[in-house]
């Protein structure tokens, strides 16, 4: 199995933002979810591996190749979706196309047309009078239609309502059927692409948590429910704890359930509790 | 002794229904998640098929959707689909062949049998487990059973 994806040791300093030391692979023919709370790191490693920000340390290869030594060719592999897209937004969705389009050899007109009329955009508007939603989903349609290799998308999910994030799913599942490709996406909503994705990469203040396959780290972490009395002796990741009791995350569900049993409540945690309460953790880390 | 049971409650069920097409010639196989259910998705997918293939409705040499497929359809992780395969390959229910895919596996209809023999006899040891802790005997227990297995008759 070839690694679509390799990061190794990125580094990244800004002023008030430190990226440090992560590292973390995507084989092809998966979907990993990077994931974090907002100023985890995630737009910058997407940024980074995109080269539209310049690395201070480390290694990135994708399709085996030095990100920077092969720009072109693996950028034209890639089908890019940014959070925040810098489309010349006087123009329309048909203009912004025939700008695009002449730079990847494989665009497939065809493919273009049938998305924009599944996602019912219009081709003749500014795209300064679209909403958000509709944004995103030229941004998706355009990075769709060159047969990319290996699609990246930053935030996709935002401003998306529910029901074109499960078309997204979709999507990704059909280009997924073919095990030659990957997809990595960022997202702070964990909920609907959470289901399809192969890996979970959890970022928090520009560390990394875990890297690791989804259902590793679902049967990792449970939620614990119990009386404040044993918060100090549980092993627990995170806890937030109120009048009555607590609630926390255990990364140590045997040496949980083996102790205190009788006296607590284990749950599955969802990714949102996971990213939430080793959020809570770091945070009294650092204060103590 | 006090006994604590605490219930679970979940606000929001999601089930994904998918009827898969498992061959041309063959029935559609059914398998439902569900994400309220404390067992791993995993688990479920191979706790059904194993069901179909024990019960009949899947027969020797039926092939199995493409893992792929199956992820897609039912919207889950490609990993968790081949983790269930593997699964099913190792306690002998499917054979994979290289480059055509998956086939549910020869049977040993009598083997099948007694695991799930084992299984009744399980649950019933649980019942019974919870039974002695709430001081109800072997003629009361006996009632209820009987209750029900003719109760589950009609």
């Amino acid at each position: 199995m070839k690694n679509m994806l390799e990061i190794q040791n990125l580094s990244k300093s800004y002023k008030d933002f430190n990226l440090r030391d992560v590292s973390f692979t995507l084989p092809e023919g998966y979907i990993m979810g990077l994931i974090g709370p907002n100023g985890a790191g995630k737009t910058t490693i997407i940024k980074l591996v995109m080269s539209l920000l310049k690395k201070d340390a480390g290694r990135i290869s994708i399709f085996g190749m030095d990100h920077r030594d092969h720009e072109v060719d693996i950028k034209s592999r890639i089908g890019f979706v940014y959070d925040n897209p810098n489309y010349y937004d006087h123009l329309s969705l048909r203009r912004i196309k025939n700008i695009i389009a002449p730079f990847y050899r494989t665009w497939d007109e065809g493919r273009f047309q049938q998305l924009v009329k599944q996602f019912n955009l219009p081709l003749n508007k500014a795209l300064r009078k679209f909403s958000r939603g509709m944004v995103m989903k030229a941004a998706i349609a355009i990075a769709l239609s060159h047969h990319a290799d290996f699609i990246i998308m930053d935030e996709p999910t935002s401003g998306l309502d529910p029901i074109f994030r499960r078309e997204l799913l979709d999507l990704l599942g059909e280009i997924l059927q073919n095990e030659k490709k990957a997809v990595l996406f960022s997202t702070h909503i964990t909920s609907d692409l959470e289901k399809i994705a192969d890996y979970i990469t959890l970022l928090i203040n520009g560390r990394l948590v875990f890297s690791d396959t989804k259902d590793e780290v679902l049967a990792k972490f449970a939620l614990v429910k119990g009386g404040r009395d044993i918060i100090g002796d549980i092993p627990l990741v995170g806890f937030k704890a109120h009048e009555y009791g607590f609630e926390g995350l255990t990364d140590n569900i045997q040496a949980v359930r083996k102790k205190y049993g009788s006296k607590v409540v284990l749950e599955k945690a969802s990714l949102e509790d996971i990213m939430f309460y080793n959020n809570l953790g770091n945070n009294h880390a650092q204060f103590n | 002794m006090k006994l604590f049971i605490i219930y679970t409650v979940y606000t929001h069920i999601t089930i994904n229904t998918i009827n898969t097409i498992v061959g041309e010639k063959s029935k559609p196989m059914k398998i439902i998640i569900s994400n309220a259910s404390p067992d791993p998705i995993y688990d479920q997918i191979t706790r059904q098929i194993k069901n179909h293939i024990i019960t009949g409705e899947m027969q020797e040499g039926d092939p199995l959707p493409s893992i792929r497929k199956l992820a897609k359809e039912l919207q889950i992780s490609v990993i968790t689909t081949s983790r269930a395969y593997e699964e099913l390959e190792k306690e002998g229910f499917i054979d994979t062949v290289g480059g055509k895919g998956c086939f549910v596996a020869m049977q040993n209809k009598e083997l099948l049998k007694e695991k799930r023999r084992k299984t009744v006899e399980e649950i019933l040891g649980d019942a019974v487990a919870e039974a002695k802790k709430l001081g109800i005997g072997l003629s009361e227990l006996r009632e209820m059973l009987e209750l029900l297995f003719n109760y589950e008759d009609e």
